[in-house]
């Protein structure tokens, strides 16, 4: 079942600018948060059939 | 002529005077079968930020099955079963896009106010759910039997000592942490959410920001003709 | 007014315009694909498990520092023997001012490390001839003594003008027994029968690991390890994982305090040297007020009013408020 590609053999890799240090695979999931938040507020989401003044 | 007294069913029912009758009548006030389970949401929940709490949720039942089946098999069993490494990725992904999708369900419903119009619990105990499910990660974290429990306890117990709380909650503590990750904490994150989730559907999706101005009446604007368009 | 238009629309039930929408199958489709989504990512990535560190590795990688750790233990000098609270009453614990919950906790978790670490576990096992005299000779002297001998050796073996950790470099007949007492447990150690005897010597059954954990933390082995894989606090450790794995990005909030300088001063005396000692408690209390913050947010005025200044929400109901028109 497992697949070829183990990540825990790769050395990690780390980005760095001064005091902030940020591993790349945590910057991809941050990155992916961001995204997701934006591509949620701007796609269309499909709205169709509407039933008006329902009052319950 | 039949002289069986017809039984009225419709006949108003007296008010309840046991504890379940109150308890009755308080959920058939506050959450009917109608608003419980409706086949309609209000027009404007058409948007796809609205699919985060869900997705929150089905990537808890994910950890909660993956983790049972860990559970089922004992803590040492990933480190010398194939089978059990699988079960233990699909356990950490689904804590991986659980809180994924949880960070950016608290990001949207922050950026819609959700907790106007009375549902201050329900913010409440969203935000708890996020912290007691924090607490169930380091939990986990602890009882993995591998180098980064050794870490986490080593360094977590600092800050758990500073505060007291060390005293009696001890990560390097296999035994106690299994019993609290496996057990208390997700028992603790159930009743959470459950509130959570029935409280959005007791108090219904919160409206937008504007809604008022978008659902006012029109107003004419030269009230002093007859207004023939 | 139509400030209170908005708060009671808010509060009613909904009586505007509605859609047809099914959370159930919203639910089931939505637990589908992140079921999907997790066994793909578990199929291709799997998932981190370094096997943990042992005593006997410890012993086999890095004898001398093992060595070093063990005097310190038996000279009430390391960083277990002088943590205090809940371990033992040889330190205060951290405090922020006069509040000492650490130490208002008491001790609940008992740890004596020159027993628990040396003595008991070398007791334990059948040790050769010189290691056993060495142990009766420690056992039979009084705890002045003791205290004597560990510390003139924990002194002469880290004298930087001297031994310099090296122990041949230390003066023959400095220390009594401890000398024996540290080889015969370093020993112990690389047979692999330190690893079990630690947690509870002479008991079947341990599922508590806190001894280990405290030894183990108390030399360099642990610590480079932690080093080497990224997870030390001031580097952004607590959001990292072991290999090439995402981490917990959502303790940034958490992590960001402990890279601040004041927290990892170098500084002896001074407010600096105050809050790097004690770095945990203000750290957490700063979370606890950060978290209330965040938890009663509807009730914070400015705060619950960010939404309205930065109104991200036209996004959300554009649709709405389109269709209203």
């Amino acid at each position: 079942m497992e697949l070829a590609l183990r990540l825990s053999s790769d050395a990690p890799h780390y980005l760095s600018w001064g005091w902030l240090s940020v591993s790349v695979p945590n910057l991809i999931v941050i990155g992916a948060m961001l995204a997701l938040f934006v591509l949620a507020l701007v796609l269309p989401f499909p709205g169709n059939r509407r039933k008006t003044g329902d009052r319950s | 002529m039949s002289t069986t007294t017809a039984r009225h069913e419709s006949a108003p029912a007296a008010p309840p005077t046991t504890w379940i009758g109150h308890l009755r009548g308080l959920l058939e006030r506050k959450l009917p079968y109608e608003k419980l389970l409706p086949e309609t949401q209000p027009s404007y929940v058409a948007s796809w930020i609205y699919v985060f709490g869900v997705a929150t949720l089905g990537a808890l039942g994910v950890i909660v099955a993956s983790g049972a089946v860990l559970a089922f098999e004992g803590p040492a069993w990933y480190h010398i079963s194939h089978t059990g490494l699988f079960f233990n990725s699909l356990h950490f992904w689904s804590v991986q896009l659980f809180f994924f999708f949880m960070v950016i369900h608290l990001f949207g419903k922050f950026w819609m106010a959700a907790w106007r119009g009375n549902r201050a619990k329900t913010w409440i105990t969203g935000t708890l759910a996020f912290v007691v499910s924090v607490g169930a990660a380091l939990t986990g974290y602890v009882v993995q039997t591998n180098f980064d429990s050794q870490w986490i306890a080593f360094e977590a117990k600092d800050g758990l000592n500073a505060t007291g709380v060390g005293s009696w909650f001890n990560v390097a503590n296999l035994g106690q942490n299994l019993l609290i990750h496996v057990f208390l904490l997700p028992a603790i994150i159930a009743v959470l959410v459950a509130i959570h989730v029935l409280l959005v559907r007791v108090h219904g999706v919160v409206p937008p920001i504007d809604a008022a101005k978008v659902e006012a009446p029109p107003v004419p604007t030269v009230p002093e003709r007859e207004g023939v368009r | 007014m139509s400030a209170t238009t908005q708060e009671t629309l808010e509060r009613e039930p909904w009586t505007g315009p509605t859609r047809h929408y099914d959370i159930v199958k919203e639910g089931v489709i939505a637990t589908f694909v992140v079921l999907v989504l997790t066994v793909v990512l578990a199929a291709i990535f799997s998932s981190p498990d370094d096997p943990a560190l042992t005593f006997q590795g410890w012993a086999k990688s890095a004898p001398d520092n093992l060595y070093a750790t063990t005097v310190a233990e038996l000279a009430g000098t390391s960083d277990s023997a002088t943590y205090g609270p809940p371990y033992n009453t040889n330190g205060d614990g951290q405090a922020m001012g006069p509040i000492a919950p650490q130490k208002w906790a008491g001790v609940h978790q008992p740890v004596d490390p020159p027993n628990d670490f040396v003595i008991n576990p070398l007791s334990s096992q059948q040790q050769p001839a010189d290691v056993a005299d060495a142990l009766v000779t420690w056992t039979s002297a009084s705890a002045d003594v003791q205290t004597g001998w560990a510390t003139g050796y924990d002194t002469a073996l880290n004298d930087p003008q001297g031994a310099n950790g090296d122990a041949t470099k230390v003066p023959a007949g400095v220390g009594g027994p401890v000398p024996t007492l540290a080889t015969g447990l370093v020993a112990m150690a690389t047979s692999g029968a330190l690893d079990s005897v630690l947690p509870a010597p002479g008991q079947f059954f341990t599922t508590d690991n806190t001894k280990q954990i405290l030894f183990l933390g108390d030399g360099s082995y642990l610590d480079d390890a932690g080093t080497a894989n990224h997870l030390q606090g001031n580097e952004w450790g607590m959001m990292n994982e072991t290999g090439n794995f995402p981490g917990q990005q959502w303790l940034a909030p958490f992590s960001f305090w402990y890279q601040l300088p004041i927290f990892n001063s170098d500084a002896t005396t001074g407010v600096a040297a105050t809050m790097t000692a004690n770095a945990d408690l203000y750290i957490l209390a700063i979370i606890a007020v950060m978290m209330l913050l965040v938890i009663f947010l509807p009730y914070i005025p400015g705060l619950r009013s960010i939404p309205r200044w930065i109104p991200l929400h036209k996004l959300v109901w554009r649709d709405y408020y389109r269709s209203r028109k």
